[in-house]
């Protein structure tokens, strides 16, 4: 399980979060633009520092102001899959996703056998010599996800998985998507601007407001909030979900 | 009557429609005038600034004699000013390479107490004199300079050996690296840096293996500006090292000697450093372009 309460100054207002997300669970992160989305997955990566609170993650502590603990990225073993999806243009798809073992020291074979494994699921094998940055909008996602589930990790973070493709291309990818997280059985969250991914990716949905949970619940209250209804954050809402 | 007014009204109606059609036509064809001046005065621009550029360059191979230029080759005080200044600017350039790619990654990406004023200080060779570059060097690593007095006191004498040369030249030339590294890693996103952090790299593997190489062509670009300045330096080297053949005396020191005494030596010895600075950098550029090439095929 992963268990978040972080307060961190932003430049406008004050990100503070508590919120967890159990193992083999979507949850899916929407809210406003600069509402503190992708900075409260930078922080849960530890890309970025909280001002105080605690991070765990299966009962190990990532982040502890008081213990004065700060687990560096690298030993996080977090899968984060980047908006812009960060391939690295340098490398062919192959070198993408075997980038992570690379840094672990496993034997060349092993890597080769582990990269083969993943890049045949994700059917990139016959592109696996192609430059990363020549790939097409589907394919670069599909080698991203690759590259953070090859680590194996133990919390999955994804930033806006879906923006990049066409529409026709999101519906069948929200399908895929959904049942290769499922396959990982790790807590996952998902930050999306589009509530159709609330729906059909997520089982509980989150909305930021200001750097605040302003709605926690399952998808479809967030979608009933999503569709038209007063605001949670307004003084007359009165829905079913629990507000925050 | 009722016909002769229609004609009337037809005959206005074409004639506002024959003056705005000219207004228009006048409209076209000065905003065409001006669009074509616009071009032929861009177009003149540049060929004066070419020929500003080619000119010296040129007149410099039409005025030597190609006897003498030949002979110059073999002549001794040639062939040690040569290696000297290959000798000297390439360990220039690799002690700016080490060196500097650390500022510079630094400057790139962190944010410190006397950022600015560190920065300044890394530019402000660039702005100097040379001829003050050297005199600031001989105070500082002179015999009787600051630091010089007490390396003196340890037998370590620095002026005017080929180590000052080396000195002057890191001195003039580190700021045309750092300034063109720096630009070079803050132009690589973040995000590829984040990306490799959160698979387990740590920030050395991720500087190796993901910051570097993205950012390779403009270290490559900025490692030839600060050979070439190396090469071209003069006024620090003779205020700092002097001028002993074989020592200290650099290509453009080797011409400023010969010009004093015969006119077509020294620019004999141009045309050479001329041709050599761009045999290097034509070299540089095509290695490094297959190079690069190389890494993002595999």
């Amino acid at each position: 399980m992963l268990e978040i309460d972080i307060r961190k100054r932003l430049r406008d207002y004050e990100l503070d979060v508590k919120l967890d997300v159990a193992r083999g669970e979507i949850l899916m992160l929407v809210g406003d633009n600069g509402c503190g989305k992708t900075t409260l997955l930078n922080l849960t990566a530890g890309l970025q520092n909280p001002d105080a609170g605690k991070i765990s993650l299966e009962g190990r502590v990532l982040y502890d102001s008081a213990l004065k603990m700060n687990v560096p990225p690298e030993a996080r073993n977090i899968g984060y899959v980047f908006q812009s999806y960060a391939l690295f243009p340098h490398m062919s798809v192959y070198d993408n996703v075997a980038f992570g073992l690379c840094t672990r020291n496993l034997s060349k074979s092993e890597i080769k056998l582990r990269v083969k494994d993943h890049l045949e699921a994700a059917g990139l094998w016959e592109i696996r010599k192609a430059k990363a940055s020549d790939v097409s909008g589907g394919q670069k996602q599909r080698i991203a996800l690759a590259r953070a589930l090859i680590i194996g990790p133990k919390l999955l973070l994804l930033d806006e998985p879906l923006s990049a493709l066409d529409v026709r291309r999101q519906a069948h990818m929200r399908k895929e998507l959904r049942e290769t997280i499922r396959a990982c059985s790790v807590p996952c969250i998902i930050v999306t601007h589009d509530l159709r991914d609330v729906a059909c990716i997520g089982d509980r949905a989150c909305l930021l407001d200001k750097g605040k949970v302003a709605l926690i619940g399952g998808s479809d209250e967030v979608m009933i909030w999503g569709a038209g209804k007063e605001s949670p954050a307004s003084p007359g809402y009165s829905g079913e979900a629990k507000a925050i | 009557m009722a016909s002769n007014q229609a004609d009337i009204k037809r005959y206005g109606e074409r004639c506002l429609a024959e003056l705005a059609n000219l207004e228009h036509k006048t409209i076209g064809i000065s905003s065409r005038t001006r669009e074509a001046s616009l071009k032929v005065g861009l177009a003149l621009l540049l060929i004066l600034a070419m020929a500003f550029i080619a000119l010296p360059v040129v007149a410099l191979f039409l005025k030597s004699p190609l006897d003498t230029t030949l002979r110059s080759l073999h002549d001794p005080v040639v062939i040690d000013a040569l290696r000297l200044s290959l000798m000297t600017s390439t360990i220039t350039t690799i002690t700016v390479v080490i060196m500097g790619t650390p500022i510079a990654y630094v400057s790139a990406r962190f944010h410190y107490f006397g950022k600015e004023l560190a920065d300044s200080l890394i530019d402000l060779p660039v702005i100097m004199p040379p001829a003050v570059a050297g005199i600031a060097l001989l105070v500082a690593f002179g015999r009787m300079g600051i630091v010089g007095h007490y390396l003196d006191g340890l037998g370590i004498s620095i002026a005017f050996t080929t180590l000052a040369v080396i000195i002057a030249q890191v001195f003039v030339s580190s700021p045309f690296y750092i300034r063109q590294a720096r630009t070079s890693f803050e132009d690589v996103d973040l995000a590829y840096e984040n990306a490799a952090r959160t698979l387990g790299a740590s920030r050395v593997y991720t500087f190796f293996h993901i910051l570097l190489p993205m950012a390779m062509n403009g270290l490559i670009s900025g490692a030839i500006m600060a050979f070439a300045r190396s090469l071209g330096e003069f006024g620090a080297t003779i205020m700092f090292a002097g001028n002993f053949q074989g020592r200290t005396q650099t290509m453009p020191l080797a011409i400023y000697t010969a010009m004093q005494g015969d006119l077509d030596v020294s620019i004999c010895l141009a045309i050479i450093l001329v041709a050599f600075s761009f045999v290097v950098i034509f070299l540089v550029k095509t290695l490094t372009r297959r190079r690069v090439y190389k890494s993002a095929g595999n």
